[in-house]
């Protein structure tokens, strides 16, 4: 009993006697908030999601918008990225580590920084906050919320999915079944269906939510298209992070498939090259656009602000025309679009069960 | 060996003392040593891929010396002593729990549901939400318990199979309308309904920060632990069952109920893991709740070789480097992949360093014993001689 108490003791006093000291010492920010007041330039910082630059997708796409607004507009930039695994307190960090860096415009990329993004920006009111691929009713008044129609890119690709099928029959693997990979495929199937309601479409999620693994196995990818071709199908459009480059694979070693990419213009990107005969289009997400859109507004002082939606008309979603595939339906796909742009076509956000 | 020496009788105490004090620096020396060769393999990493070590270093420094660098390393501290303390309970029946992942997601979730749903005072809430952490821990790491014990189940194969099990788990329930509120179509990130106001557990304001008052929590968890192990019969049993199943069932220890109390209890802790984050910062569960944080408490219980007061350090050295290695990468562009890169080293190196530092103890030990025994009978036989 006395060892345990005294053991108690010696916690007990150890752990105030460090809060004590947490309570009396200087903050981390005290010495960099002052150098902090810049000379009025553009200071732009990015927090990537994990994969950072490099991962030949999401992250790379708002990466090519930083740089360009950075030999463009003369941002002078700083990034960090997510690391896997991480504590929420961790982006919250790192996000302030940016704003104590003297960035006035802060970009978020992807929807994990969402609660870090509502509580920083609360504290920094006078920092400008970008975040892609989420919105949050609660989110202060400096936040911009910087989405896309995925649906209507997804709807495209749908209507070339059907109008190339030979066997009547596609398939959609998605990575993560979350709600941002479910509007995907609500609008691959409303295309494939408006052009003919017979047409099957397999459809495959890697991984369920909180496993994200889904964006970042190709073997994964590879093991579901090839049960997907093994069903029938002939054209798969997969919204899955880099397992896409595995199902691109499958597809590539069957004769007559034809695969559907997506975020970046897969049948460009040179990791894939050897593909690219197989890549019909890629269903490209111009997160660069948009980021570049945004940092433009910043600095031309008439910040975007609330939600800022890059759909079809705004050119934030597009059909890549990359190897002249889908060169022969281009009239199909531009009637399809207009109706979109017009308002006469309404895709649904999620599919139908 | 009637009569009784009164020679070594009065060096008895003191020699006690040197042992102790000795085995206290030989407690100490692995860790020392696997944290300094960690240091060491760090630096010629970063040095090698040009980067200054010390730069780093004195990165990572610097921020454990300001307040709000201070309070983020105890918050986590909390919350990694909750996860090394699960998996030590475990370890210390030899009982291998590597499902305290899966534990403590499920139990979060359903915690963050509960919490959600109820609106009571909080001296009934926040009991409440511990209860139900615990529980539900408790019955998930049961499961594995009970298999073990019927079927002869290993229970890591079934605690690693239940990880996987839990991530579908929260897939499952953790979807708009089941555990998750309805939202519009332009979210994308899903997580639970908000905590009720009264759900927040307290914390401490400080220069640096709110410092969780679930460190109390922590600290309880810590010193039951002890006082369980040492003071309780259960605890005695427990250690002999870790020690020798077959001598524990020898001396009359039920051991099938032992391996499924542990497991429960080792569960229940387990199940508070999450809680620091839901009842003190995020108050909601969402899919990007941290993961990994089992495996983590692992290690710490490793290093802290399972014991409540070593794993405190062990706690404390992790959250520094997870804390500070965040720094790295805006303050110098230095890899915050270094710090995973130490960790690792660290649990390595403390492995194979408790194990050189036990074979040396042994053989320190045994000359001890021999010298005392030689002693001994040199003077039984001097007396033999005198009498």
């Amino acid at each position: 009993m006395r060892r345990s108490m005294k053991l108690a003791a010696v916690v007990l006093s150890g752990s105030l006697g460090m809060a004590s000291l947490a309570a009396c010492g200087a903050k981390s920010t005290d010495n960099t908030s002052s150098s902090a007041s810049g000379d009025g330039s553009l200071k732009v910082g990015m927090a990537y999601d994990i994969g950072g630059r490099g991962d030949q997708s999401f992250n790379d796409s708002a990466a090519r918008g930083l740089d360009k607004a950075k030999s463009d507009l003369g941002a002078s930039v700083t990034e960090a990225e997510a690391k896997s695994g991480e504590a929420e307190a961790d982006k919250e960090t790192r996000l302030k580590n940016l704003v104590d860096a003297g960035y006035k415009t802060i970009i978020a990329v992807g929807f994990v920084y969402q609660p870090a993004v509502n509580k920083v920006a609360k504290d920094n009111p006078n920092v400008k906050f970008a975040i892609i691929d989420s919105n949050d009713k609660d989110q202060p008044s400096n936040v911009t919320s910087l989405l896309f129609a995925e649906q209507e890119g997804s709807y495209l690709a749908g209507v070339a999915a059907a109008n190339k099928s030979k066997a009547k029959h596609v398939g959609f693997i998605g990575g993560v079944q979350s709600e941002l990979i479910k509007k995907f495929e609500a609008g691959y199937k409303a295309g494939v269906k408006s052009v003919d309601p017979n047409i099957v479409v397999e459809t495959t999620y890697l991984t369920t939510p909180p496993d994200f693994t889904g964006f970042n196995s190709p073997d994964k990818g590879k093991e579901a298209a090839q049960g997907q071709l093994d069903k029938g199908a002939d054209i798969i459009y997969t919204a899955a992070g880099s397992s896409g480059n595995g199902a691109i694979e499958a597809v590539a070693n069957k004769q007559g498939a034809l695969a559907i990419g997506v975020d970046s213009d897969q049948a460009s990107q040179p990791a894939l090259a050897k593909y690219k005969n197989s890549i019909m289009t890629s269903m490209v997400k111009n997160v660069d656009n948009a980021v570049f859109a945004y940092i433009d507004s910043v600095k031309k002082g008439s910040a975007f602000t609330g939600i800022k939606l890059f759909d079809l008309k705004a050119d934030g979603v597009s059909l890549a025309t990359t190897g002249g595939k889908i060169d022969d339906i281009q009239d199909k796909l531009k009637a399809a679009a207009d109706a979109i742009k017009s308002g006469a076509t309404t895709i649904p956000t999620a599919p139908v069960q | 060996m009637t009569s009784p020496n009164p020679a070594a009788k009065a060096a008895k105490p003191g020699l006690a003392q040197r042992i102790s004090g000795e085995r206290i620096v030989l407690a100490l020396a692995a860790p020392v040593l696997a944290v300094v060769l960690s240091v060491a393999i760090c630096s010629v990493l970063l040095a090698t891929s040009g980067k200054n070590p010390f730069d780093a270093w004195n990165v990572m420094i610097t921020y454990a010396t300001k307040s709000d660098g201070q309070v983020n390393i105890l918050n986590r501290s909390t919350t990694y002593y909750l996860a090394a303390a699960a998996a030590a309970f475990g370890f210390r029946m030899n009982l291998f729990n590597i499902g305290v992942e899966g534990q403590y997601k499920v139990a979060a979730l359903f915690a963050a549901y509960v919490g959600g749903q109820v609106d009571l005072p909080s001296f009934i809430q926040i009991p409440l939400l511990l209860v139900t952490a615990m529980l539900v821990g408790g019955l998930y790491a049961s499961i594995a318990g009970l298999l073990k014990v019927y079927r002869g189940v290993s229970e890591v194969i079934a605690t690693i199979m239940l990880n996987s099990i839990a991530v579908a788990i929260v897939g499952l329930l953790l979807v708009p309308g089941i555990f998750a509120p309805k939202v519009s179509g332009t979210s994308n990130s899903i997580q639970t309904a908000p905590l009720s106001e009264s759900s927040h557990f307290f914390a401490l304001d400080t220069a640096g920060g709110p410092l969780w008052g679930f460190i109390f929590i922590a600290i309880l968890v810590g010193v039951v632990f002890q006082f369980t192990l040492t003071r309780t019969r259960f605890g005695f049993d427990l250690r002999a069952t870790g020690r020798s199943e077959s001598a524990a069932t020898a001396s009359g220890v039920n051991v099938k109920k032992m391996v499924i109390i542990s497991m429960a209890v080792s569960g229940a802790i387990a199940g508070l893991i999450g809680l620091p984050e839901l009842m003190q910062n995020s108050f909601n569960y969402g899919q990007s709740f941290q993961p990994g944080l089992g495996f983590l408490g692992i290690s710490i219980a490793l290093l802290g070789r399972n014991s409540p007061f070593g794993m405190v350090f062990a706690a404390v050295l992790f959250a520094f480097l997870d804390a500070t290695g965040s720094q790295l990468p805006l303050q110098g562009g230095f890899p915050s992949e270094i710090v995973a890169v130490m960790q690792g080293t660290i649990v390595i190196c403390v492995v194979v360093a408790y194990e050189l530092v036990r074979r040396y103890g042994l053989k320190r030990q045994q000359q001890k014993v021999g010298a005392q025994l030689a002693a001994q009978i040199a003077a039984t036989e001097k007396k033999e001689v005198s009498a």
